[in-house]
């Protein structure tokens, strides 16, 4: 008997969600209309003048991205417990969080960093200034993850429960306040010429921390929730 | 069928499953050694599929034990060692019978002189390699699925209904796949509610009462 070896198993997983991903593919683009849509309604309700928008661009985008994530965010695990997927996971002679951690991977792929792709048209149509456009890549660089990964452990909580998407967004939003506070305040310091490397740093740090800590919370909360 | 192993496979004492204090099934007392079958039986509702997922490892032992080749029950001792096909058969909609094959044996590696093409012929879905499983039927589906046993590695399968939707050759392919791993040395613990004959000898019982 051959055992799997984990790079091939980490490659399965990976492979298999973003082949999921892409046989639906109209599912990616729903987060990206959205966040386009929510970003054009500011300029619609503030009116269109430049200095206001300049100076809410980057809060804007940063809580535009973040609910849009939030949208796509309750599907992580759903089809995967429907069809049993999730159980033969957990079953397989692999580490769960790691398995788990390709697929908030893949989900990160998927949803986010097409989100990062049209942030800059985002904040463009709110006049944020070009210099400052690589602080707010930047901060949604690090701050994404973040959100996967808090959210995925979330997701896997409520696993459980039915209709968990509301429930889901009044448990990760309070838990998102300081992703946004550094990411903002990083921008905001660009835009002002301040430094801003250290709300930076903090970010990374605390998505270092994520990394490591979360996808093992996100595996015993999953084996929990089956546990029932 | 009389394999006489010193250590078994699996045995249970007094093993129970218990949801809000209440059991479910048990107390459950059966060895089951290397190279035997098991029928589980009972009523609807008497914990048969519970019993299977507590022993595949996605429940937790209530009272009693559960030892595993001689040593109390670990996750990580039998981890690899254990098949669990339930209801639900973890087949990817939007994926092909072989996509779905493909990332079963990436986790858990593949029997020797097994590849994914031949699994399926055996299964006989020769000619639906590449159609989405959306598009097959419920007992392609199953077929689909028992292909897995074929492919992955496994001394133990637990299998929960594996007759349900299949027609005469697919009760028959079922009964073909058993015969093949308990001759092989594997063991397999089945549950079902009708009478299934099985070649070569009458399997053991186990008797749930609810």
């Amino acid at each position: 008997m051959s055992r799997a070896p984990l790079s091939h198993a980490c490659a399965a997983v990976l492979r298999r969600d973003l082949t999921l991903a892409w046989r639906r593919r109209g599912d990616i683009a729903m987060p990206v209309l959205y966040a386009l849509i929510v970003a054009t309604l500011f300029p619609f309700a503030l009116g269109p003048e430049e200095a206001l928008l300049q100076r809410i661009a980057a809060g804007v985008v940063l809580v535009t991205v973040l609910l849009a994530m939030l949208l796509a965010l309750d599907a992580m695990f759903r089809s995967d417990i429907e069809d049993g997927s999730l159980e033969q996971l957990v079953l397989a002679p692999q580490p769960l969080a790691l398995m788990l951690a390709m697929k908030i991977l893949a989900h990160w792929l998927t949803t986010a960093l097409p989100l990062i792709v049209i942030a800059p048209l985002l904040a463009g149509m709110l006049h944020l200034p070009m210099a400052v456009m690589g602080v707010l890549l930047l901060a949604l660089l690090l701050a994404t993850p973040m959100l996967s990964l808090l959210g995925a452990v979330l997701v896997a909580l409520t696993a459980g429960t039915r209709r968990s998407g509301m429930l889901l967004a009044l448990m990760l939003l309070p838990l998102c306040v300081p992703v946004v506070i550094f990411a903002a305040g990083a921008v905001a310091a660009a835009q002002q010429g301040l430094p801003w490397v250290a709300p930076i740093a903090w970010l990374g740090a605390a998505l270092a921390l994520a990394l490591v800590l979360a996808p093992l919370a996100c595996a015993t909360a999953l084996r929990i929730a089956l546990d029932a | 069928m009389t394999a006489a192993h010193a250590i078994p496979l699996l045995q249970a004492r007094g093993l129970s499953f218990l949801r809000a204090d209440e059991p479910v099934f048990g107390p459950l007392d059966f060895v089951l050694h290397a190279g035997e079958l098991a029928l589980v039986e009972g009523d609807n509702g008497s914990g048969k599929t519970t019993l299977l997922r507590l022993l595949a490892g996605l429940l937790h032992v209530g009272t009693g034990g559960l030892d595993w080749r001689g040593q109390p029950w670990q996750r990580d001792a039998c981890a690899g060692e254990i098949l669990f096909l339930g209801h639900q058969l973890a087949l990817k909609a939007d994926l092909s019978p072989a996509e779905n094959l493909r990332i079963a044996a990436g986790l858990h590696g593949r029997r020797p002189g097994r590849n994914i093409a031949n699994v399926l012929a055996d299964v006989g879905l020769a000619g639906y390699e590449d159609e989405p499983v959306r598009r097959l039927s419920a007992g392609q589906k199953k077929r689909a699925a028992l292909a897995r046993l074929l492919l992955l590695p496994a001394a133990l399968w637990l299998l929960d209904e594996p007759y349900a939707n299949l027609d005469r050759a697919g009760i028959a392919l079922v009964n073909r796949l058993l015969e093949g791993h308990i001759t092989a040395g594997g063991a397999a613990l089945v549950t079902s509610h009708g009478a299934v004959s099985f070649h070569g000898g009458e399997p053991r019982r186990i008797r749930m009462h609810a």
